[in-house]
């Protein structure tokens, strides 16, 4: 390298410049200025839901370190003697003592908590919300398969986070809710004994488990968040983000603003609001009053208490299995009751987990994809997700099943009842009726893109009859409603050695399933043909009869 | 990505070159599958013309837009002050429930108002002063290009050459044996999370109730004679002696029971336990036998007992079999009689384990 290349080619003066120039030298930093500044970033509502689970788990982060200076992980035995008088003089576990002085005692504790707590509650929500738009826009598909399944442990991860957490106050609901993990653990064959004797150290409830809910909690958990989120987001630099149909946006392109200035400034801002709507909440809004729960007794009770929302979907599913489900077979204690439970909420979170795998297969399609779809245009998948929220949101209701039926004046058989049948007629139903929605909706935006929209106008034709004017749409919003993907049904074709092997008929199979009911894509000639048909003479244009595909 | 030397061109710029470059149309590379793939699929009609914002055209708007974002900025700070004056002039020792929920309403309130100025404000600023000329990066596809995925294999091969580690089998297997063994002794560390002489069977079979010890209330530990125990009452019941115990939850999670007096014809007595009742009193392990949660709503009409967790439903004058939701065996019975002072007294311990079905309960 010659001297005279070395001689920076910008001379600028001043603080900043020295410091960037300091910085530099040390770091290289300015090739990630460059790198990264620049970046484009496509925008849309959807997007920010993604953005509103960071900025909650940063909320999440910064107000759980400030309790750890207050917190006592501890199942010591203590009589309470703080601010709170009902309680004074009772014995209770050093962490719910801890809890209530963070509460009582010091200023602002409560706020902290209570911040602490939605945003967990966000979080957990945020997450699901955007698996959604993930699911429902086909965000999943090459190159971003491996990030779904990362986004699904995120998902795991935090229902972990939130129940450890929820159980460390060692108040009354919380013991509870670690009294129904207890059953449920020792209900598994084979291992399940053992496990909830190491679990919490002997017999439940014991003296340790707070204290190893609590490495969980801040330690274990929160590092592997932090490690799946990083490397989250390291797939979306490297893959970058994919964006909706419209005009001059393709599948090579990513059309939106750059990092720095715009895109730092809003979603910075977008953080600050965030954290600003979770402390509005929180201030206004109690959650999780421990004080009025007392400290865990295995004896008393409090009917309709509620675990945090996100566990629910799995309390109602142990709420939905009919009586007398527990047989023994060869000496031992087969608890069907809650194996089947425990089965199915498995399958149902791996096919959420593999679903991309599943889609990738039937489709055989292998390359990239960075046009989301929209929702309709895909109908099967949209009907299955239908279909699978229907199932989640059903379980979900079952866990406030009593709550329903003594607030509805019902009885609460007939609610469980209900809900049985829903859980099995509810995800066929929601599958059916989304489908026909989706292709209804696929018709109208076929009906538009090429014959524009209604105007309103009645015109009589010369011959007599009435027709309404159509208004042709400006051809970038036809754009969007015209470059979808479509798919045919896969044709069973022998391999070379003249067999149909078992995998391919039941590709076959699925993909008849998916394809069969679609319509077939418009070509730019047919768009011109009517758009010409439309408005190439002062005709208005008449609306068609009859199935046009 | 490093492949990516484009770093956010301005659509201007772009859509006379870049685009027309890699084009509008599909040109995607990878095998379709069934994707139908049309020759004469529809025309991208590219970009749209940039409209200007009204703060672009007119100076005034600006300056509004201007003043909006600092004074945000500045509401922000006065939001800090206020919260910290907050936390000073509203204290909370007085334990009173309405001094804590206005101290951390009023905290709480002052740190929104910091926290929604910046907010509001950085993307106020963004959204109306700040160029917003789209930008356009072009895509690459994520796998390397075919130079680099040569290069990569042939550094695989050569180290695989100069270490031998497909070669030598026998170093490559020991090795592999070697690592799966490694982490083993650290797994079986993990068998001091419970204390290593104990069975944790033998402690589910058993509960501390045992003949002769009294039924008491829960949580005051008084005895309970037979007559105070009207038709229609229930009594929480703990074993006498309990709070003297080492583990007092442990063993109140076992050995919790629920007492209730029913008309002796309404009981449905089955064989063998004739003398478990005293005079149409029953005693009943209060953990359901689903998960483990308190079944304690009696419904005295019915002498129904239901479990809040999920519901399960115990019918107490069939000896607490379930007649619905998901719980499977009837609450366990601890055999009851009184003592010579009239008090409630246990018979023995439960004749079976209470509470969760486990996989050895029946071994
Ligand atoms: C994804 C992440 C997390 C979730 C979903 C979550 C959720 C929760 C929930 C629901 C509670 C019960 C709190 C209550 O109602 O008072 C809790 C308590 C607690 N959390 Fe977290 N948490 C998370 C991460 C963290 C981290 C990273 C820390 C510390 C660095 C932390 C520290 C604490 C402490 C000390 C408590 C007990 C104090 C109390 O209950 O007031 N948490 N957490
Ligand atoms: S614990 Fe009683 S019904 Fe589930």
């Amino acid at each position: 390298m010659s001297t005279s290349t070395d001689t920076p080619r910008l001379k600028r003066t001043g603080f900043t410049a020295a410091a960037a120039n300091y910085l530099d030298e040390r770091t290289s930093i300015s090739a990630v200025v460059k790198e990264f500044g620049r970046k484009i970033f496509p925008d849309h509502w959807s997007f920010l839901l993604g953005e509103v689970a960071l900025y909650s788990f940063v909320v999440i982060l910064i107000t759980g370190t400030f309790l750890t200076f207050f917190f006592q992980a501890s199942m010591a035995e203590v009589v309470y003697n703080g601010s709170w008088v009902p309680l004074k003089g009772i014995e209770m576990s050093s962490a719910l003592q801890s809890t209530l002085h963070i509460t009582f005692d010091v200023r602002g504790g409560l706020l902290v908590r209570q911040i602490h707590h939605w945003a967990a509650l966000l979080f957990v929500a945020s997450i699901g919300l955007h698996m959604m738009r993930i699911f429902f826009t086909g965000a999943f598909r090459k190159p971003r398969e491996l990030n779904w399944v990362i986004g699904f442990l995120l998902f795991v991860l935090a229902i972990a986070e939130g129940f450890t957490g929820y159980s460390l106050p060692d108040d009354l609901l919380s013991g509870n809710g670690l009294r129904i993990i207890d059953g449920l653990i020792k209900g598994l064959p084979l291992v399940g004994t053992w496990i909830s004797f190491l679990l919490f150290g002997g017999e439940f409830p014991g003296t340790a488990i707070v204290g190893r809910l609590y490495t969980l909690h801040i330690l274990l958990l929160p590092a592997m968040v932090l490690a799946f989120i990083a490397l989250h987001l390291v797939f979306v630099v490297v893959h970058k983000h994919t964006q909706y149909a419209g005009p001059g946006r393709t599948q090579q392109n990513v059309v939106g603003y750059p990092i720095l200035p715009v895109y730092a400034a809003k979603a910075g801002g977008f953080f600050f609001v965030v954290f600003g709507v979770i402390v509005l909440i929180a201030s206004l809004f109690t959650i999780n009053p421990i004080w009025e729960y007392g400290p865990y007794d295995p004896s008393p009770v409090s009917a309709g208490t509620q675990p945090d929302w996100y566990v629910g979907f799995a309390d109602g599913m142990l709420r939905l299995i009919p009586p007398h489900w527990e047989f023994e077979w060869l000496g031992r204690t087969w608890s069907f009751n809650i194996i089947v439970p425990v089965l199915i909420l498995v399958i149902f979170l791996a096919l959420a987990a593999l679903y991309p795998f599943i889609e990738a297969w039937v489709t055989g399609d292998k390359r990239e994809h960075h046009i989301a779809d929209r929702p309709r245009n895909n109908a099967t998948r949209t009907a299955i997700g239908a279909a699978g929220v229907v199932f989640y949101a059903d379980m979900w209701a079952a866990a406030s099943g009593d709550l329903i039926a003594t607030h509805f004046k019902l009885s609460i058989e007939s609610v469980t009842h209900t809900m049985q049948l829903a859980l099995i007629f509810g995800p066929i139903i929601a599958y059916f009726v989304t489908k026909r929605i989706c292709i209804a909706l696929q018709k109208k935006d076929r009906s538009l893109a090429l014959h524009g929209y209604e105007s309103g106008r009645i015109v009589r034709l010369p011959g007599g009859e009435y027709i309404e004017v159509h208004q042709p749409i400006s051809e970038y919003d036809r754009w969007r409603l015209v470059s979808q993907e479509s798919y045919a049904p896969l044709m069973l074709r022998p391999d070379s050695r003249g067999r149909i092997t078992m995998s391919q008929r039941l590709r076959a199979a699925l993909s008849r399933w998916f394809y069969e009911d679609r319509l077939t894509p418009l070509t730019q000639t047919e768009i011109e043909a009517a758009a010409h048909h439309g408005h190439g003479d002062a005709q208005p244009e008449l609306e068609e009869a009859g199935p046009q595909h | 990505m490093a492949q990516d030397d484009n770093g956010g061109i301005e659509l201007a710029e772009t859509s006379s070159t870049a685009l027309e470059e890699h084009g509008l149309g599909d040109g995607r590379i990878g095998d379709p599958g069934t994707a139908v793939v049309l020759d004469d699929a529809p025309v991208n009609p590219g970009f749209p013309e940039h409209r200007l914002r009204i703060t672009d055209r007119d100076p005034k708007h600006n300056r509004r837009a201007e003043r909006t974002v600092y004074t945000l900025f500045y509401l922000s700070i006065a939001g800090s002050v206020w919260a910290i004056a907050a936390y000073l002039a509203f204290p909370i020792e007085s334990g009173k429930i309405s001094d804590l929920r206005l101290s951390t309403m009023l905290i709480g309130l002052g740190m929104v108002l910091a926290l929604l100025g910046i907010g509001i404000g950085a993307i106020h600023w963004s959204k109306q002063i700040m160029a917003d000329k789209e930008g356009i990066d072009i895509r690459h596809p994520v796998r390397g290009t075919d130079d680099t995925r040569e290069r990569s294999i042939e550094i695989f091969e050569q180290a695989n050459e100069e270490s031998g580690f497909g070669r030598r089998t026998l170093i490559r297997n020991s090795l592999i044996g070697a690592l799966v063994a490694f982490p083993l002794p650290a797994v079986v560390l993990f068998r001091g999370l419970a204390p290593q002489n104990e069975d944790p069977v033998k402690d589910l079979k058993h509960t501390m109730w045992k003949a002769g010890m009294r039924l008491t209330k829960d949580p005051t530990g008084l005895p309970i004679k037979a007559s105070d125990v009207t038709l229609g009452s229930v009594f929480h019941v703990i074993p006498e002696g309990l709070d003297d115990t080492d583990d007092v939850l442990d063993e109140k999670a076992k050995a919790a029971v629920l007492l209730m007096r029913l008309k002796p014809e309404d009981l449905h007595v089955s064989k063998g336990r004739e003398n478990w009742n005293y005079d149409g009193i029953v005693a009943y392990s209060k953990i359901c036998t689903h998960v483990g949660c308190p079944v304690a709503l009696y419904e005295q009409q019915t002498h129904h007992l239901l479990c809040p967790c999920h519901q399960s439903q115990f019918d107490i004058t069939h000896e607490a079999r379930v007649i619905f939701g998901p719980a499977s065996r009837p609450l366990p019975q601890l055999p009851i009689t009184v003592d010579d002072e009239g008090y409630l007294v246990a018979r023995s311990d439960f004749h079976e384990p209470v509470g969760p079905s486990f996989w050895e309960r029946n071994s």
